[in-house]
């Protein structure tokens, strides 16, 4: 990203400023681009490169989940059923509601409106946060009832449906042993997708704390909005991938 | 925006963004009514194609590809085939080797 910190942006101004006449170009220019366009045309893209490798990396995890789901049907739709549609549907609503805070934040960057990129970042951070509290109590309930992968972990819920209130809901019918045991590659994955999702909503929460900083101070809002532009790809990505985790993990399995 | 020194740069409009969180929020909560009905081997099926339109809507639009240049939407297009291709290739190695044993 071209954004480096406040002050060494100053000191570099000065031996800029020295080499040329300042008004030839807006300071942001850099100059081995030949317009502001052109620079604006390949940070976009090389962004668009780093999500489409972050798409081959959580494609991996995917075609991990369908296979193992074809391998382990039967396992895979009780451990599903654990899993709590309400909470995974809120979840949802919340990513969805801060990617639209997230879009609006780049409109007001766009039409120079510092209160309003301040407001939309906040409430993007707010709802990113909210998101992750409502991941904290599913993974929370998860280690109470000893389904985290090789943590004492309990097949009690697949081999005695009953004694569980979500299986019996659901109603689950008891699994034989063999069966019950690849609930654990259910979790395995469970834990390694949406944790790989939460990593990059913590990033994504830690890198929107800085914009807020920095735009209360007035940045991105006077012309120069790259930074605001392709951290809302990425956060926009990030959205994506839990548009597929949702019914993947949550949903299809409920029959 | 009169100052010389922007560029060419297309503002989508909040009415635009309005519009798809809307449309993101039906796709969500048909995606959850329809995972209640039994409808057997297309509950996936339809999971995923609502899945697919929702984030097709956000790279459209949030993410500003309809009104990208050609050059980003080629690479993001070659992206998403070689993804499919890979995962293609994957599930048809997988399913063929134990055919009818899993």
């Amino acid at each position: 990203m071209p954004d480096s910190p406040v002050i060494s942006q100053s000191a570099a101004a000065v031996a800029h400023s020295a080499s040329h006449d300042e008004s030839a170009h807006p300071p942001y220019l850099r100059h081995h681009f030949e317009s502001v366009e052109q620079q604006a045309d390949a940070t976009n893209f090389a962004m668009w490169l780093f999500l489409l490798t972050e798409v081959m990396f959580f494609g991996g995890l995917f075609t991990a989940y369908l296979i193992y789901r074809n391998w382990y049907y039967p396992a895979f739709v009780a451990a599903s059923h654990q899993l709590s549609i309400p909470l995974g549907g809120l979840n949802t609503l919340l990513l969805i509601t801060s990617s639209f805070t997230m879009a609006m934040g780049v409109w007001c960057a766009e039409t120079r409106r510092k209160n309003g990129l301040v407001l939309c970042l906040s409430l993007t951070f707010i709802l990113g946060l909210g998101f992750l509290g409502i991941k904290s109590i599913e993974y929370r309930e998860k280690f109470e009832k000893h389904h985290v992968p090789s943590y004492h972990y309990s097949l009690n819920s697949f081999l005695n449906p009953d004694s569980d209130p979500a299986a019996k809901a659901a109603g689950d019918k008891p699994l034989p042993l063999d069966v019950a045991r690849h609930t654990e590659v259910y979790f395995s994955l469970y834990f390694a997708m949406t944790g790989m999702h939460a990593l990059h909503m913590i990033i994504g929460i830690a890198i929107l704390g800085f914009m807020i900083f920095r735009a209360r101070a007035g940045a991105y809002t006077s012309g120069h909005i790259t930074f605001v532009e392709n951290f809302g790809l990425y956060w926009h990505f990030v959205d994506i991938i839990w548009i597929f985790l949702f019914p993947l993990l949550y949903l299809i399995s409920r029959h | 925006m009169s100052e010389t020194q922007e560029h060419a740069h297309h503002i989508v409009s909040p009415k635009v963004y309005v519009v798809i969180f809307f449309a993101l929020l039906v796709g969500t909560a048909t995606t959850v009514w329809a995972s209640y009905v039994d409808l057997g081997i297309w509950n996936p099926i339809i999971a995923l194609a609502i899945a697919c339109t929702k984030a097709t809507l956000v790279v459209l639009f949030f993410m500003h590809v309809k009104y990208a240049t050609k050059l980003t939407k080629l690479t993001i297009f070659c992206g998403g085939f070689l993804f499919l291709t890979l995962i293609g290739m994957t599930l048809a190695d997988y399913i063929t080797r134990a055919w009818g044993q899993w």
